[in-house]
């Protein structure tokens, strides 16, 4: 069993904190006040190859694994949770589906251009009526000719607004239930798509959360993705993906705001005394590490279980439960050492207690990951 | 062209700290690095072989093998070769052993533009570089700030004095020194790292691969004609005071303090 990272993800840590520290930091407070999606983050991004990372070269990838994706979202998290969904959001969901469903044709034009960064993708499943219950889907794709008419509404769609490409979830034939969905690949230029309202959210607010309005879309046949009827599975195995992703943006999070306390509880005084003096300081901070560092083991397990092509559902949930809950409940912590400066957004720690809490939701909620437990577990 | 570039790992000194009781250098758990002067040469490099392609980058690095992590960083960089020379034999040297040996492994390369920094922070002596060229009598432009345009043919460069600069040009082979302030060098990419632990390696040299072109009296400690005195950790000043203030006060201020420490 080994646990320590070589030297090849060693290095790869600290290009990614060096890049974290330098270029993301910075910005992180601006973004998250002005809820502004930042694109030039976005073009730098794609300049070091942050968004392609577990693709082979012949893809357009830079030929890594999943485990230094998972390490890359965590430190852009550990100082902007904004920037870690960007990432995970077009990689696990907007790339990763193409990668492991479509055909040769499909990832020379849609894979190539999404792992090299110069499109950004999204993944729309979620629905007014179909969350949770992501089977029961209301957008329905109908064969005409040579494309297929799609019509219907997704909510909550990460990238949303910048992505360039998106995965849509329809319903190919209803009576079906879930057998009748299918997966597509949709371009922000096709005819009748459009992107709706944008959300206001509590947390990641520089993240680009919209509503994605189809109205007689026409999708070409040869983008369906997989076959008819497959959409469900695909929804769910890129799902599986997306958890370590998450889970990885959540242990960021969560390990930024130790951080963050480690380095506050050293300059404030307060009865004569740096408050890193004080017991209760140091047991909450040594509670708290301890923590992240266990979630740390359950996310790079997970991504280490996906690279080798295990069975890895179960850990992705466990990853992403544990991390998830983790960090907020720390960052909820780190509010409280940090007192009331910890309430202002003067100190970043308020914005990391409102970006973990989304974690416990997206890509399924806490619940659901129990459901995925409980379910490899054959309790029932 | 065929650009080799000679860099050195540091210990991270803007990361040391000194011990409050003994006043000596925290040295434990600092970080290593690459020189900044010569990672600027590094990123110089890598710059003209975008200019002038075809090119090729190679770095050279004198050092102990943890070194290797220093120039898996450049080839991440994008740099094509790298080479650390590496022996016990060639430790303790002073400036001119280090050079006298980094030059016989150059004696055995094959270049046009040779690339160094102008000098490590943890020895701030600025010789190695100079040393090389003198070693193996080529022209050499140090304390490069600038490099104004470069061709197969020459490289013209601004060379920074104290209170004014030379445009300098040379034809190769040729040495230049660089400077930290010349440019601001890229991130490692993601793939690049990948890349080079997986697709490039750093080749090992050691006293036999460069024994034909030095003599044994000019390596290590041996070789070191420098004998240090006394060393001692420079007490650590106290933090200045910044005022922020129009000129009219800001004379006053500077007054009373000269007159105070009885300087006027």
């Amino acid at each position: 069993m080994e646990f320590g990272l070589s030297k090849e993800h060693l290095l790869l840590r600290e290009m990614f904190r060096k890049f974290s520290q330098t270029e993301v930091k910075p910005l992180a407070a601006e973004i998250d006040e002005e809820e502004r999606f930042p694109t030039e983050t976005v073009e730098k991004l794609k300049r070091f190859g942050f968004l392609g990372i577990p693709f082979p070269k012949e893809y357009g990838g830079q030929g890594g694994d999943y485990l230094a994706y998972a390490m890359a979202v965590e430190e852009l998290s550990k100082v902007c949770g904004s920037t870690g969904v960007i990432v995970s959001a077009h990689t696990s969901l907007g790339a990763a589906p193409i990668y492991e469903s479509g055909t040769e044709a499909q990832k020379q034009k849609y894979l190539v251009p999404l792992a090299k960064g110069e499109l950004l993708g999204a993944f729309g499943l979620t629905e007014p009526a179909a969350g949770t219950d992501a089977g029961g889907q209301q957008t329905k794709a109908v064969l005409d000719g040579d494309h297929y008419i799609l019509n219907g509404t997704k909510i909550f769609i990460t990238n949303g607004g910048h992505a360039d490409v998106f995965i849509i979830f329809a319903m190919t034939d209803k009576a079906q239930g879930t057998k009748g969905i299918s997966a597509f690949i949709v371009e922000k230029s096709f005819p009748g798509f459009s992107i709706g309202k944008k959300e206001k959210k509590m947390g990641i607010r520089a993240s680009s959360t919209c509503e994605l309005v189809m109205e007689d879309c026409i999708v070409p046949k040869e983008n369906l993705l997989g076959r008819e009827g497959e959409g469900f599975k695909i929804a769910m195995k890129t799902l599986d993906g997306g958890r370590i992703g998450i889970a990885a943006q959540a242990l960021g999070i969560g390990e930024g705001a130790v951080e963050e306390t480690i380095h506050y509880v050293r300059e404030r005084k307060q009865f004569s005394k740096r408050i890193a003096q004080f017991q209760n300081t140091q047991f909450q901070l040594a509670d708290m590490h301890s923590k992240m560092a266990a979630c740390q083991l359950m996310v790079y397990k997970a991504a280490c279980a996906k690279q080798a092509k295990e069975p890895y559902s179960d850990l992705a949930a466990m990853a992403k439960l544990l991390a998830s809950e983790t960090a907020s409940d720390v960052a909820r912590r780190a509010v409280q050492l940090f007192g009331g400066y910890g309430y202002t957004r003067e100190y970043p720690v308020e914005r990391m207690m409102r970006d973990a809490k989304i974690t416990e939701i997206y890509e399924g909620t806490s619940e659901v990951q129990k459901m995925v437990i409980a379910s490899a577990l054959k309790i029932n | 062209m065929k650009i080799v570039v000679c860099v050195k790992q540091v210990p991270d000194t803007t990361e040391v700290k000194l011990d409050p009781v003994k006043g000596t250098l925290i040295r434990e758990g600092i970080p290593s690095i690459i020189n900044p002067d010569d990672k600027a040469g590094i990123e110089a490099a890598l710059q003209i072989k975008e200019m002038l392609p075809g090119s090729t980058v190679e770095i050279l690095s004198m050092g102990p093998a943890q070194a290797d992590v220093a120039l898996r960083e450049a080839l991440a960089m994008g740099a094509d070769k790298a080479t650390l020379l590496s022996d016990r034999a060639f430790s303790g040297a002073d400036t001119w052993a280090t050079s006298s040996t980094i030059a016989a492994a150059l004696k055995k390369m094959e270049f046009d533009l040779i690339i160094c920094g102008r000098q490590a922070i943890d020895g701030d002596t600025a010789q190695v570089g100079p040393q090389i060229a003198e070693h193996l009598g080529l022209p050499q432009i140090s304390y490069v700030e600038e490099v104004v345009s470069v061709t197969e043919e020459k490289i013209t460069v601004k060379r920074q004095f104290e209170d004014r600069y030379h445009i300098v040009e040379a034809t190769y082979p040729c040495l230049i020194t660089t400077l930290s302030e010349l440019n601001k060098p890229r991130y490692m990419s993601v793939g690049g790292i990948f890349d080079a632990y997986r697709e490039k390696s750093v080749t090992l040299w050691n006293l036999e691969s460069v024994k034909d072109t030095i003599s044994m009296e000019n390596i290590g400690l041996q070789g070191s004609p420098t004998r240090v005195i006394k060393s001692f950790t420079k007490q650590a000043k106290g933090k200045g005071v910044v005022h922020e203030v129009d000129a009219d006060e800001a004379v006053s201020i500077i007054v009373e303090k000269l007159a105070e420490k009885f300087f006027i």
